[in-house]
């Protein structure tokens, strides 16, 4: 497997919006790749031929009865948000210059 | 008089129902206690005095007027800062949650509040839950009582630490990878993963959907079974909750028989890689058990080699997953980037991801960006989906020998602050008993095992049953602890060095 370059790193932490600073992605480049070597041991598990399991319980459509219950208020709902303007989030702009 | 600080959540409440003490009595021991030690042990995040007095003072009234009220009314309980509690802070030891109030409470926390337990406060944790020392919390770590140099464990080491320190009977934990069983294995303590699905996760600030639990930490294992039943039982809120009746918990702590019960030993948990104390230790509690009437069978499960491997490659993906929420919009911190003129939501949200999030969180977020995306899917995330059948596999062939499963908890005691803190993988290292439990989503609880001669700091003993078995834990747990107790002549927490009281 190909090592973990800088230029990668720092494109997953644009993909994970994350604005990493120079020493940050220094540091993560080399950690990463320590963690990495430990946890491709999966690959040299006895796994041809396995089902994956992505979940310890096997439930599918869950639902519940559609009925109306109590819910927050807008107030509430609003309670936490870091601006807010006639009962909306107010949000920075979010389409770019180009 | 009882020493209120000390008592069980057990004869509390039996000392709350005969009318001996008034829950407001043992509330205000308690606050008065975390007044006089959480300057040094640092258990707690936020202190609700007010509401726990409030709530105890309610439930006084209650009691006074002769309203029949639940077995733990009255009894006060600390929650880990993951839970939201309406009205009380929930940062998850984050600064991107900082000041952050929830409009609601967790399924969990509403049933505590039904049986009338007072909420003392919000515990430490490592960030979102990631680590097992609390080293990772953005508030400063938790100190565990027995040396304030060394870690109390973690994510949960401020629950863990808040019981050991006798500032709470009883604590909410919750276990992702091992954060209730390892925090309760070197501070001394008693703490229980319950089966996956067995405790509504609603309210419970996701760190990895498919592998996080919430459960009881005490000092006694039948408190942790007391408090077990409290918060288990099926949710409609909560979609992967088990719509079953929940297992004889209490019960089964209360007989504490494991008489012709068979213990399987897992080979691949004990051993190399154990600190000679912790193995000694767990060698004599399962003589223990042998003693009371179990028998013991060797079992293997070879693919438990690849489940810290696939653990970590299966949490980063699910992390990377849900902390994509926080992204400054709706709640939580928001962060305009230096420099940049009417700066996008995108840019927003990149500058407040950095400034919120602290190293292990990015980390694990970017690791499991890597492990999702295209190209490398198959050969990480895919390949480590395939390891945890093979490690489901393999318990469900050891439970067909064994009727529960026994290891050491954690491979040492506690180490000291600082000692793992720039090494990622030496610190992943401490899960690799209790990780196995988490993938298969079967239960598991650990007590106390006893000193390990080289420091005489806690071992824990972990015992694991099949999926809605968790009775069995108890059994083996409340045996095992009579045994042992009786042997030092008294709980472990006896022998802890008494903390200096700040006045």
């Amino acid at each position: 497997m190909a090592d973990l370059t800088r230029a990668d790193v720092a494109h997953l932490a644009g993909l994970a919006r994350i604005d990493l600073s120079d020493a940050e992605l220094d540091k993560m480049v080399g950690e990463l790749a320590v963690i990495l070597e430990s946890v491709a041991t999966v690959q040299q598990a006895p796994i041809a031929d396995v089902e994956p399991m992505s979940h310890p319980m096997p439930l599918v459509n869950v639902t519940r009865p559609d009925v109306v219950r109590p819910s927050l208020t807008p107030d509430e709902a609003l309670s936490g948000a870091p601006e807010s303007e006639q009962q909306r989030f107010s949000v920075p702009r979010i389409l770019d210059e180009e | 008089m009882t020493d209120l600080t000390r008592a069980t959540a057990a004869e509390l409440a039996d000392l709350l129902g005969a009318g001996s003490v008034s829950s407001r009595e043992v509330t205000r021991a308690l606050l008065d206690r975390t007044a006089a030690v959480d300057g040094a042990v640092h258990s707690y995040l936020h202190v609700d005095e007010d509401g726990a007095l409030a709530a105890a003072d309610d439930v006084d009234r209650r009691r006074t007027a002769g309203e029949s009220l639940h077995a733990l009314a009255g009894v006060p309980i600390a929650v880990k800062d993951v839970m939201a509690t309406r009205g009380l802070p929930t940062t998850c030891g984050s600064k991107i949650l900082e000041g952050w109030v929830p409009p609601y409470d967790a399924t969990l926390v509403t049933r505590l509040r039904a049986a009338g337990m007072p909420i003392l406060g919000k515990t430490n944790m490592d960030e979102f839950a990631m680590g097992s020392s609390t080293e990772h919390s953005a508030y400063g770590p938790s100190h565990n009582p027995w040396d304030l140099e060394r870690i109390p464990g973690g994510s949960g080491g401020g629950s863990s630490s808040v019981v050991a320190s006798f500032q709470a009977p009883l604590a909410i934990g919750t276990d992702t990878g091992g954060s209730i069983r390892q925090p309760a294995a070197v501070t001394g303590t008693v703490g229980t993963k319950p089966t996956y699905g067995g405790v509504s996760r609603y309210g419970l600030v996701a760190l990895a959907s498919s592998l996080d639990q919430a459960g009881p930490c005490s000092r006694t294992v039948l408190d942790s079974a007391l408090l077990h039943e409290v918060i288990a039982g099926h949710d409609p809120l909560d979609s992967t909750s088990v719509d079953a009746p929940v297992p004889p918990v209490v019960e089964a702590a209360r007989r504490a028989d494991v008489s012709g019960m068979r213990i399987g030993i897992v080979r691949e948990l004990t051993g190399e890689g154990f600190q000679a104390g912790v193995q000694a230790r767990f060698d004599e509690a399962v003589q223990h058990l042998v003693d009371a009437g179990a028998e013991v069978v060797e079992v293997s499960c070879p693919s438990f080699t690849y489940a810290l491997a696939a653990y970590y490659l299966i949490l980063p993906s699910e992390a990377s997953s849900n902390l994509a929420k926080f992204d400054a919009m709706r709640y939580g911190l928001r962060v305009q980037p230096d420099g940049v003129d009417a700066p996008s939501a995108e840019q927003v949200m990149a500058a407040t991801r950095d400034a919120g999030f602290g190293d292990e969180v990015k980390r694990r977020i970017i690791l499991g960006t890597y492990a999702l995306s295209s190209g490398y899917y198959d050969a990480y995330y895919g390949s480590a989906q395939k390891v945890r059948r093979l490690i489901a596999n393999d318990f469900a062939a050891a439970f067909e020998t064994a009727d529960v499963l026994v290891s050491p908890t954690a491979p040492t005691t506690a180490f000291r602050l600082g000692d793992k803190l720039d090494d990622p993988m030496a610190m992943y290292l401490n899960d690799i008993a209790t990780i196995p439990a988490n993938l298969a989503g079967i239960p598991g609880l650990s007590l106390p095992s006893g000193l390990a001669d080289e420091d005489g700091l806690p071992a824990g003993f972990q015992v694991l049953a099949p999926a809605m078995a968790d009775d069995r834990l108890y059994s083996v747990g409340a045996a095992l602890e009579a045994r042992l107790t009786a042997a030092w002549g008294g709980p472990i927490l006896d022998r802890a060095p008494e903390l200096e009281v700040a006045r």
